[in-house]
C-alpha cells in the first residue's frame, strides 16, 4: 500500500503504482519561476535551444523578490521576464503588484490538489498544505521542465507528524512546526516527503496549514503534504477555473488522498502540542529552536511580519489584535508586508492597517521583504531581527553579523512593544 | 584531481555560499566574485583552479538558487567533498558541472588548507599524510555529465 507521495507520482509518471527509491520520469502539472531565479532558467532553457515553451497555460510567473525593481539590474531582470511571458503567451503572468509566489499560486487557483508542482524557489513544498506534491528545482532543472514538461524523481519515503492536542492562546502553527524542526534536525528529513496528519491539523485553517507545509524545507523536506478536506474545497472552489473546479469536486467527494496506515515506506512521528509555549529559532540554524521564554533579554532593532510564512491575513489579525492601542518600543523598526494584494485589501477593509501604522510600523507593499536580504528592511552589522520568516542562517538578511531570529506573528507584535524577545500574555 | 582544501563546519547554506543580495546575477564571473562572502572575504582570489571545498553534514542546504553552485564552478573549485548534502543542491551542482563527493568521516581527517588527491574512477581521496578516504563512486552518466560541464553542455552534446 502506500503513501500521498506515492499516489501522486504514480499518477504524473503515468504509472500504476511506484514504491518509494524508485526513479520516475513524472509530467509536470503547473511550473513557477518568479524574477530572481526565472531569468536563470529561462537563459538555460535558451541554452538548451527550445523556442516554445512545452505548455504556456501550465507555467505561473508571479514577480515578488524585487518588486518594484531596486535597482537597473533588477528593472533588467523585470523586462527580460516580461518579455519571455509575452513571446511564449504565458497567460499566468503576475507583475508587481500581486504579491509572494506562494500567496498567489494558491489565490489565484493553480494549486489542485493531487497534482504535480515544481518551482525554481525551495519554500515551493508551501502547497502541500492543499495536497498537491510541490517541491523547489534549480533553473537547469526548469529549464527541462519548461522545455518538456517533464522531469525525473527519486520517489520519496515519508516521515509523518501526527500531531494531536489543542494550541494554547499564544501559540500557532508557527511554534509547531519549529518544535518539529528542533526536534527533527535541519537534515533530519532530507529527501522525504513530510507529511502532517491528525487532529491539531484538521482543526487549523488553510493559513495555519500552509505555515507548516512551507517550512518542511528547513528540516530537509522534499515536499510538506497533507490530506485535503473540508476546507481546502471551500478555500478553493471559487478561485479554480474552468475544468479544473469539476476535478476538483471530484478529487473532494472521492477523498482518498491518504497515506495508508501500512504503507512500509513510512515512518510516524507523533507529536503532542497541547502543553506546547512559544517557540523561536535562534541565530543561525533553523533547528536551534528554544521556548521564547528563555529569550527574554534579547534585545530587538527590527521586527519583521510577512513572507510566504507568515504574512497572511490570519497572521496580520494576530499582530493587529496584540497591537491595538500600543505603540512599538523606542528605537525599534518594525515593517509589516501583507503577503499578497488580496491580503493587503482585507487588511485594509478590516482597518488592521491602521493599527500598524499607529503603533508606528511601516507598511509595505507585498512582496518578499528583507526574508532573502536582497531587496528591502536589510539589518546592518550587529543588529537583531525578529522575523516572522522561514530562515535565519548567517546574513540571510543583510550583515553576516547581524543575527535573525524567527517567531510566530504573536511573539514578533508582543516583542515589538516590548523592544525584546516577549510572549503574548 | 589534485588541490588544497577550503575547509567548512555543517549546515553550509546557500546564503552563505551566495548571499540573496546577488541572486539578481547571472554571470558565472559576477556570481563567483561573491561565493563563501557569508564566511571568507574575497573565497576566490584565495582559490586556486582544482582546488576542494571540505563540509561537514547539510551541505549546501537551503534555497534552490542554482547561483550558488555556478558561484563555487566561476571559483574553479574542481569538487566539492562531504559528509552529507541537502537535495535542490546536489541536484543544481550536478546539473552545472561541479562533483559532490559524499565522503562520511571526511570532516575528521582532513584539514583545511591540506594538500589532497581525489581519484574519481577509484573512489578514494588521498590526505596529505597517506590516510586514504573511500567516497561513494558517481555512476558513469553523471561523470559524462559532469565531464561535459553540466546537464545543458551535454544534452548539445548528445543531440550532436
Amino acid at each position: 500500500m502506500t503513501t500521498i507521495a506515492e499516489k501522486i507520482l504514480a499518477r504524473a509518471s503515468g504509472k500504476g503504482e511506484v514504491e518509494a527509491g524508485e526513479i520516475v520520469m513524472a509530467n509536470i502539472d503547473i511550473a513557477m519561476i518568479h524574477d530572481l531565479t526565472g531569468p536563470l532558467a529561462v537563459e538555460s532553457f535558451n541554452k538548451i535551444g527550445s523556442e516554445k515553451v512545452w505548455d504556456p497555460l501550465k507555467i505561473v510567473i508571479p514577480f515578488d523578490h524585487q518588486v518594484p525593481a531596486d535597482s537597473l539590474d533588477s528593472a533588467n531582470n523585470h523586462i527580460f521576464m516580461r518579455k519571455f511571458a509575452k513571446e511564449q503567451r504565458i497567460e499566468h503572468f503576475y507583475d508587481v503588484n500581486e504579491g509572494i509566489c506562494h500567496q498567489v499560486l494558491p489565490e489565484k487557483g493553480h494549486v489542485l490538489p493531487g497534482t504535480l508542482i515544481v518551482g525554481a524557489d525551495s519554500h515551493t513544498c508551501t502547497y502541500g498544505a492543499f495536497g498537491a506534491f510541490a517541491t523547489g528545482i534549480g533553473s537547469t532543472d526548469m529549464a527541462m521542465v519548461l522545455s518538456t514538461g517533464q522531469l525525473w524523481f527519486k520517489v520519496p519515503e515519508t516521515m509523518q507528524f501526527n500531531i494531536n492536542g489543542d494550541l494554547k492562546e499564544n501559540t500557532s502553527a508557527k511554534d509547531v512546526i519549529l518544535h518539529i524542526i528542533g526536534n527533527v534536525g535541519a537534515d533530519g528529513a532530507t529527501y522525504k516527503s513530510c507529511e502532517f496528519i491528525g487532529q491539531t491539523i484538521s482543526n487549523m485553517s488553510i493559513s495555519d496549514r500552509m505555515v507548516l507545509s512551507n517550512m518542511a524545507i528547513e528540516m530537509g523536506g522534499k515536499t510538506g503534504l497533507m490530506e485535503p478536506d473540508e476546507k481546502t474545497y471551500e478555500f478553493l472552489k471559487d478561485r479554480v477555473a474552468g475544468e479544473n473546479k469539476n476535478r476538483l469536486k471530484a478529487f473532494i467527494e472521492k477523498s482518498n488522498l491518504k497515506t495508508d496506515s501500512y504503507s512500509s515506506s513510512l515512518e510516524i512521528i507523533d507529536v503532542d502540542v497541547s502543553n506546547l509555549e512559544p517557540q523561536v529559532a535562534c541565530p543561525n540554524n533553523v533547528d536551534n529552536v528554544k521556548p521564547a521564554s528563555e529569550l527574554s533579554d534579547v534585545e530587538i532593532d527590527q521586527v519583521f511580519i510577512g513572507s510566504c510564512t507568515n504574512g497572511r491575513i490570519e497572521d496580520l489579525r494576530d499582530a493587529a489584535k496584540i497591537l491595538k492601542g500600543n505603540k512599538i518600543a523606542n528605537g525599534l523598526r518594525m515593517l509589516v508586508i501583507p503577503a499578497s494584494r488580496e491580503t493587503y485589501l482585507k487588511a485594509l477593509d478590516e482597518g488592521l492597517i491602521k493599527i500598524f501604522v499607529e503603533a508606528g510600523a511601516l507598511v509595505s507593499q507585498p512582496c518578499c521583504g528583507p526574508c532573502l536580504g536582497g531587496h528591502t528592511g536589510l539589518i546592518g552589522p550587529e543588529e537583531v531581527s525578529l522575523s516572522t520568516s522561514n530562515r535565519n542562517f548567517k546574513g540571510r538578511q543583510g550583515s553576516p553579523d547581524g543575527e535573525v531570529y524567527l517567531s510566530s506573528a504573536k511573539v514578533a507584535a508582543e516583542s515589538a512593544i516590548e523592544g525584546k524577545i516577549s510572549i503574548p500574555k | 584531481m589534485k588541490g588544497k582544501v577550503f575547509k567548512f563546519g555543517n549546515d553550509i547554506d546557500t546564503d552563505i555560499i551566495l548571499p540573496g543580495r546577488y541572486l539578481i546575477y547571472t554571470d558565472e564571473e559576477e556570481l563567483s566574485k561573491h561565493c563563501m562572502e557569508g564566511l571568507v572575504s574575497d573565497f576566490k582570489s584565495q582559490a586556486n583552479d582544482g582546488d576542494f571545498i571540505v563540509g561537514g553534514t547539510n551541505f549546501g542546504c537551503g534555497s534552490s538558487r542554482e547561483h550558488a553552485p555556478i558561484a563555487i564552478k566561476g571559483c574553479g573549485i574542481s569538487a566539492v567533498i562531504a559528509e552529507s548534502f541537502a537535495r535542490i543542491f546536489y541536484r543544481n551542482a550536478t546539473n552545472v558541472g561541479v562533483p559532490l563527493l559524499e565522503a562520511p568521516g571526511i570532516s575528521e581527517i582532513i584539514e583545511d588548507g591540506e594538500e589532497i588527491e581525489v581519484d574519481m574512477e577509484k573512489g578514494i581521496i588521498l590526505s596529505e599524510s597517506g590516510k586514504e578516504i573511500e567516497f561513494k563512486k558517481l555512476p558513469p552518466f553523471m561523470l559524462e555529465i559532469l565531464e561535459s560541464g553540466g546537464l545543458i553542455s551535454y544534452l548539445r552534446k548528445q543531440n550532436e
